[in-house]
């Protein structure tokens, strides 16, 4: 009989059978793994099976091919927390469906396991854009991707960086990216050397950065491409940004009180 | 050949329906034929009625013998306030209270980008329009009573933003403590949100 027992990440959920789900998991030391869950839509299990949860899983199977059942208990809520936010729960759809389709399954992957706990914290607080843009530039690494934004391509000025390649993912400065700059991408500001707080711009044009690295090269020869909830998320926020523009925008991008107040 | 055998045809529909196997079917079939004056014919006729009457509402999108449906058609009920669900179960449930006199609009489902079930699978178009159509906005509301789930919670905030423009007071259904509920056996997400909206 194999076995485990593990802290993990819901990823995904789907249906199996009238009661049951197959159940996609992130955890702490074995990597992304499934299960099947009896009675996933069960009032007990209910609030349990919401993607970005943090659980105690528990692995069971007659032999480890196997997919297994999963015995889970709830360890921290995550969607309750920022369900009033369109555009931070569009993120924590973003970062469970990227690890869900990028990850290879039964690969352990400790670090972006503990990666992600933080930014699903992080997710609660008002920087979590530049931390969830940080956050895709360490799935990139860690899938074999990385980005090496930390001095120019070209020999250029490593304290004026501005543009990346797309072709290496390396940062390039501006004097010798100035040329070529309708081929490079931008370098939002807070990932410069010395760069300050992040804007809405910077935002953006980071998750124009990681996306492009992403569609590009991790979901380059995946049938499907990006996933549909990055993909979302991107146009959300792009929709947020061009509203706050032309000051066409409610003061938080959020249901609840402010709903009440636009009648 | 199964299918030749009415009763064992029977079997498998009744295998069909959710939360029945085999062998329930089986004991359903065999205590529908012993019955079969009393429960089987009236069954078979509700089944056939039921088919042929029932449609979907063209206002709402809920079910009823009549379209527009009884709840669209009643006069005392505030046309003003429109209560967006998204499975007909939803209406029967907000009815059963009865502390609802708006009248609704049923989606069909929610926002699921890992299902791959986006806005244009779901009635939120018909919805706009309906609102469009509205004359003058003085009173409207529309009430997002969706299932506090991401999924329930990202198609409430993509139905608010494209109500946005149309100036209308949109609300949702309050999250926190469930009547009777006790603290120690809440979640930590639902206590948190309760202490947010606290009154």
């Amino acid at each position: 009989m194999e076995h485990w027992q593990d802290q993990s990440v819901v990823l995904n959920v789907r249906a199996h059978g009238e009661n049951g789900a197959v159940v996609s998991l992130l955890t702490r030391n074995h990597g992304r793994q499934a299960g099947y869950v009896n009675g996933a839509f069960s009032k007990k299990s209910r609030g349990t099976l919401d993607i970005g949860n943090i659980v105690d899983a528990q692995w069971r199977s007659r032999t480890s091919e196997n997919l297994g059942t999963l015995n889970l208990e709830l360890s921290r809520s995550t969607a309750g927390r920022i369900m009033q936010d369109a555009i931070k729960l569009a993120a924590l759809q973003s970062a469970c469906a990227l690890c869900d389709q990028a990850l290879p399954e039964r690969e352990g992957h400790p670090g972006l396991f503990n990666g992600l706990c933080v930014l699903l914290e992080i997710l609660e607080s008002d920087v979590w854009a530049p931390a969830y843009i940080m956050w895709e530039i360490a799935l990139l690494k860690e899938l074999g991707f990385s980005l090496d934004l930390t001095k120019c391509a070209a020999g250029g000025n490593n304290n004026a960086l501005a543009y990346v390649s797309p072709k290496t993912g390396r940062a390039v400065s501006y004097e010798a990216g100035e040329p070529y700059k309708d081929k490079l991408l931008p370098l939002p500001n807070f990932l410069r050397a010395h760069g300050g707080v992040a804007d809405d711009q910077d935002i953006l044009t980071g998750l124009q950065l990681t996306g492009f690295f992403l569609e590009h090269w991790v979901f380059a020869h995946h049938n499907q491409g990006i996933p549909e909830a990055r993909r979302r998320l991107a146009l959300r926020f792009a929709e947020y940004f061009d509203k706050k523009q032309n000051n066409n925008i409610r003061d938080t991008d959020s249901l609840g009180t402010e709903l009440h107040a636009a009648g | 050949m199964m299918n030749d055998n009415p009763l064992e045809h029977l079997i498998k529909l009744l295998g069909s329906l959710p939360g029945l196997g085999n062998r329930s079917a089986r004991r359903i079939a065999l205590h529908l034929l012993s019955k079969r004056g009393g429960l089987m014919v009236p069954l078979a006729e509700a089944l056939k009625n039921t088919a042929e009457n029932i449609k979907n509402c063209h206002i709402c999108n809920t079910l009823d013998m009549t379209d527009p449906c009884q709840i669209c058609r009643d006069i005392k009920r505030d046309k003003r306030q429109i209560c967006v669900v998204a499975q007909v179960s939803d209406v029967w449930a907000i009815e059963r209270t009865g502390a609802f006199k708006g009248t609704y609009h049923v989606l069909g489902g929610l926002l699921s980008a890992l299902d791959g079930i986006g806005p244009e699978d779901l009635g939120i178009e018909r919805l706009k329009l309906r609102l469009e159509e509205m004359e003058g906005k003085e009173g409207q509301e529309v009430i997002l009573a969706l299932s506090a789930t991401v999924d329930g919670q990202s198609t409430a905030h993509y139905i608010a933003d494209i109500l946005w423009p149309l100036g209308i007071k949109v609300s949702r259904l309050a999250h926190g403590m469930p009547v009777g509920g006790e603290l120690d056996y809440l979640d930590d997400g639902t206590i948190t949100t309760a202490l947010r909206s606290r009154a």
